[in-house]
């Protein structure tokens, strides 16, 4: 109950009395918004570009991202632990420095430029794309690196080919891990924001960005609330369709220690072995994307070094300083305020997310249970398709009075940061723990261990396996996350994306270079918690 | 597994990951005040109290305010300590968005206020907040005459000021044996065709600046045409200024292809090369006058408190901090300007201008009819 109350007071409260202010006009309820909005073309303008920017990001990035699984994941080569790094950087960097560096690189100016994709669709898309890319990676390459590999070595024995055994045995056992990644991947797309407006402007406005405009700058409550409902129902409809694709998929899996499991990249003929024409394929898909997400980083890294057509580490030095009359903070004060508040945010939403899929986990032998399980199962999720500025400004008008008025206090920020954690955490421990084997639950028991000793000894050691990922996701969003976070911080102690976003909007001279300096400290960061976060497994915990 | 004593247990086993979580959680909670610094004390703005018991001269503050702000606001620390230790008045601040979402949000919570005193209410936004009751009526006895200009009711003190204005790139016209242009007309005309890159008046505050100088300049009747002419000759619109600024613009730090860019006054100083003369310039018969106000919300706990602070704001010590640490002009223009402003960074002389309440009426139709006239 008690993650429940969590969501329930720092989540769905606020939102509710946000959006409905919204709905009364006058003391009286008013739902002539809904006629006005929905009859108006621009409304449905705005719902197909979410959709079609959410949609096709989705889809490419799971189409990526499987084969990027697979060669990250299920093969060993050198190198392996810097790539499952470069390609986790993307999704934490705050967008406005992301969407300024893909336009230096699309803008008729920059090396892209002859393209001709400067502002337009393809744009965003490949942003998008860019983002979650690392995300479908590793949801689906940590489960995947751990399924029993005599299942498809069975099926190549009674004459399967590679592409039909892993088409037809591996692959419906990740369809639980690419639908849950899916759903992520759809909700972070269908809320982007500034990466949106960066790179396509305001022709390609999404849902996200109307209740954005209509609530800080129109303060026309009436439309953003029915904006609101109308983006609740589209990432609704989108959870459905995944939670039906999970369905009657998720089951028991036979799942090993990595080490068994994974095997050296072939993609040439070596000791007699020949090579694997899989091995080549996604391979040469995954190095492609790989090159294709450095290039923004490497275009970034290399500004951050440059001044004045030299090339200088003064941009890195200027980080202890507070720039040309920018901020109130040096960049690394503000570094440490991020990382303070990261282990908070971190730990609020491992506890959290742990207990809520180890709910979820469960199968109740009652269809009303299960019902309620699915539900459960989408609440969850919501704190990621409600628009950052909904949640920020109900937090602000909701958690107002004794002795909840915590508006001018520090807790705000890792809380509303946890908020959006919350759902990565249980997205990512959930189908590990779903595959555990009911039996062996009951076996533990029926050889008389005690309902603690089963969760103890059966559901823990594989609860603090998949702890590493979730604690890496749960650190990483909390250092990057920005849009709540820009409603809530303080201003005496900004995290870093708030610094980097206020060192982008200032002219002077090298704000320009700090900011980039600081966005690579950021990426260097993220990139050290994700990799210590994959070895964060205890050793010896045995066979399943 | 419907059996009752293994429901039994499975409630059991239940219970007991609660009663585990709730342990942890506990742990969170002290992790929180180990990791994100001291309990939150609405009291006092730890940084300045703990700076003043470094001294040693004063003891706790005698009272508290909580400054309301935009997310660009800063002092100088020492600047900040002054005002404690003079008035033992401690400052919590809170800064919920960006200086439109300040207003919004203050006007969300009259009722129940998000602090004493509020500052970073800009000129575009200002009616809205009289308009709702959200100020309570204070005129500090320090308002200098430079900011009697601004004044805007009884509630609202001006604090500080800037324009936005198109800039140049010197060094791109020479280059190419042109010269810049020098106002408004001049952007329309074949030379400067696919020179220019503006920001979107709807996302960004800039950009709604200097649609309100082409309306000032153009008339009511005028600037949708001149607009539209300006679409014809190709100018960039982006959504955002530090995007037009850095990736279009081809001066400053810029390396886009285009030397006309919206920014502020204040910007050429930045550009100063080696020889020590900036090599961008502002056109400052493009400009718009924003201006900045402070001013006691209504329902203060603290109201006295609140107009110290609004008191403090136009001190000769503020007034001089702000450019260095906000990029803008003070209000006073008796407080010198730091050097390189003085110098490459004067404000326009005649700043293009549109009263407060215009703007509050028509801002969403002038921005819906801009949309429809300009964007594809």
């Amino acid at each position: 109950m008690m993650p429940l109350a969590f969501l329930g007071l720092f989540f769905a409260y606020p939102v509710a009395t946000l959006v409905g202010r919204g709905f009364v006009t006058d003391g009286a309820l008013d739902l002539g918004g809904f006629a006005e909005v929905l009859g108006a073309p621009r409304t449905w303008r705005v719902v197909w570009h979410t959709l079609s920017q959410a949609a096709l990001g989705t889809v490419i990035a799971v189409v990526l991202g499987v084969p990027g699984a697979y060669v990250l994941y299920r093969r060993t080569f050198p190198g392996r632990r810097v790539v499952r790094a470069l390609v986790a950087v993307p999704f934490v960097l705050p967008s406005v420095v992301v969407g300024v560096a893909f336009r230096a690189l699309l803008a008729p100016s920059g090396p892209l430029g002859f393209l001709g994709l400067d502002r337009t669709f393809p744009a965003i898309v490949a942003a998008l794309v860019f983002f979650n890319y690392g995300l479908v990676v590793r949801m689906v390459g940590t489960v995947w690196e751990r399924l029993d590999p005599r299942t498809e070595q069975a099926a190549r024995a009674l004459g399967a080919s590679p592409l039909r055994a892993a088409l037809t045995v591996t692959l419906p056992a990740l369809v639980p891990a690419i639908a849950s990644a899916a759903a992520l991947v759809f909700l972070f797309c269908a809320t982007a924001f500034a990466l949106v407006l960066v790179l396509g402007g305001s022709r390609y406005a999404t849902v996200e960005v109307e209740i954005w405009l209509q609530t800080t700058q129109f303060l026309d409550l009436r439309t953003a609330s029915v904006l609101s409902v109308v983006q609740l129902v589209v990432v609704g409809l989108a959870l459905v369709v995944s939670g039906r694709a999970r369905r009657g998929r998720e089951r028991a899996l036979a799942l090993v220690e990595s080490s068994r499991a994974t095997a050296p990249l072939r993609l040439v003929r070596r000791d007699g072995q020949a090579a694997s024409p899989l091995d080549v394929g996604a391979a040469a898909v995954t190095a492609a994307v790989v090159a294709l997400v450095a290039l923004p980083l490497a275009t970034m890294l290399v500004r951050s070094l440059r001044h004045d057509g030299a090339w200088t580490l003064r941009h890195y030095a200027n980080l202890a300083t507070t720039g040309d009359r920018a901020l109130t903070v040096s960049v690394w004060e503000a570094t440490a305020n991020s990382l303070r508040i990261a282990v908070d945010a971190t730990v609020i939403a491992v506890v959290i997310g742990m207990t809520l899929a180890l709910v979820l986990s469960r199968r109740p032998a009652s269809r009303t249970g299960r019902r309620a399980l699915g539900a459960l199962d989408a609440v969850v999720m919501l704190p990621l398709g409600v628009s950052a500025v909904t949640v920020g400004f109900g937090f602000l008008i909701a958690l107002d009075r004794p002795p909840l008025d915590l508006r001018s206090s520090l807790v705000l920020v890792p809380i509303a940061q946890a908020m959006v954690a919350i759902p990565l955490v249980v997205r990512a421990v959930l189908p590990v723990l779903r595959a555990i084997d009911p039996r062996l639950r009951q076996a533990a028991a029926t050889l008389g261990a005690g309902a603690g000793r089963v969760l103890l000894t059966v559901d823990g050691p594989l609860v603090l396996r998949s702890l590493g990922l979730a604690v890496g996701f749960a650190f990483a969003v909390s250092l990057g996350e920005f849009g709540a976070t820009s409603f809530l911080s303080r201003p005496d102690r900004p995290t870093l994306p708030v610094v980097i976003f206020r060192l982008l909007g200032r002219p002077g001279d090298g704000n320009y270079g700090m900011a980039l300096a600081a966005s690579v400290v950021l990426a260097v960061m993220v990139g050290a918690v994700m990799t210590t976060a994959e070895r964060l497994r205890p050793l010896g915990s045995g066979e399943v | 597994m419907t059996h009752p004593t293994a429901r039994a247990r499975r409630r059991t086993a239940r219970s007991a990951a609660l009663a585990a979580t709730g342990a942890l959680a506990a742990l969170a909670l002290a992790g929180c005040s180990l990791g994100g610094g001291p309990a939150p004390s609405p009291s006092a703005s730890d940084q300045n109290a703990s700076e003043t018991s470094d001294d040693g001269a004063t003891s706790a503050p005698a009272s508290s305010i909580t400054l309301v702000t935009h997310d660009s606001f800063a002092l100088s620390e020492d600047v900040l300590a002054a005002f404690t230790d003079e008035t033992g008045i401690a400052v919590t601040q809170v800064a919920p968005g960006d200086a439109g979402a300040l207003v919004n949000q203050l006007v969300l919570t009259k009722s129940s206020p998000l602090g004493d005193v509020v500052y970073g209410i800009d000129n575009t936004f200002a009616s809205r907040a009289i308009d709702e009751g959200v100020l309570a009526p204070y005129t500090s006895p320090g308002l200098p005459a430079s900011a009697e200009p601004y004044l805007l009711g009884d509630a609202l003190t001006p604090v500080d000021l800037s324009d936005v204005c198109l800039n140049v790139d010197l060094a791109w016209f020479e280059e190419n044996g042109q010269e810049p242009p020098a106002s408004f007309d001049d952007l329309v005309q074949p030379e400067y065709a696919g020179l220019t890159v503006v920001t979107n008046p709807a996302t960004s505050s800039p950009g709604l600046a200097f649609l309100l100088a082409t309306i000032s300049a153009q008339g009511e009747d005028g600037w949708v045409g001149y607009w539209e002419q300006l679409r014809d000759n190709d100018v960039l619109v982006v959504d955002g200024w530090s995007d037009a600024y850095y990736v279009d613009f081809s001066g400053a730090e810029g390396e886009g292809d285009r030397p006309i860019v919206l920014s502020y006054a204040s910007s050429p100083p930045a550009s100063v090369g080696d020889d020590g003369v900036p090599t961008t310039a502002a056109l400052l018969d493009t400009c718009f006058r924003q201006v900045e106000y402070a001013g006691v919300l209504e329902g203060a706990a603290n109201p006295e408190g609140a107009q110290a602070f609004v008191d403090f704001l136009l001190s000769p010590e503020v007034q001089a901090d702000v450019p260095g640490q906000m990029y803008v002009y003070p209000i006073d223009s008796s407080v010198a300007l730091p050097d390189d402003w003085a110098e490459f960074a004067p404000l326009a002389t005649a700043p293009h201008e549109v009263p407060a309440d215009e703007i509050a009426a028509n801002r969403s139709d002038w921005i819906d009819t801009w949309t429809a006239a300009v964007l594809p």
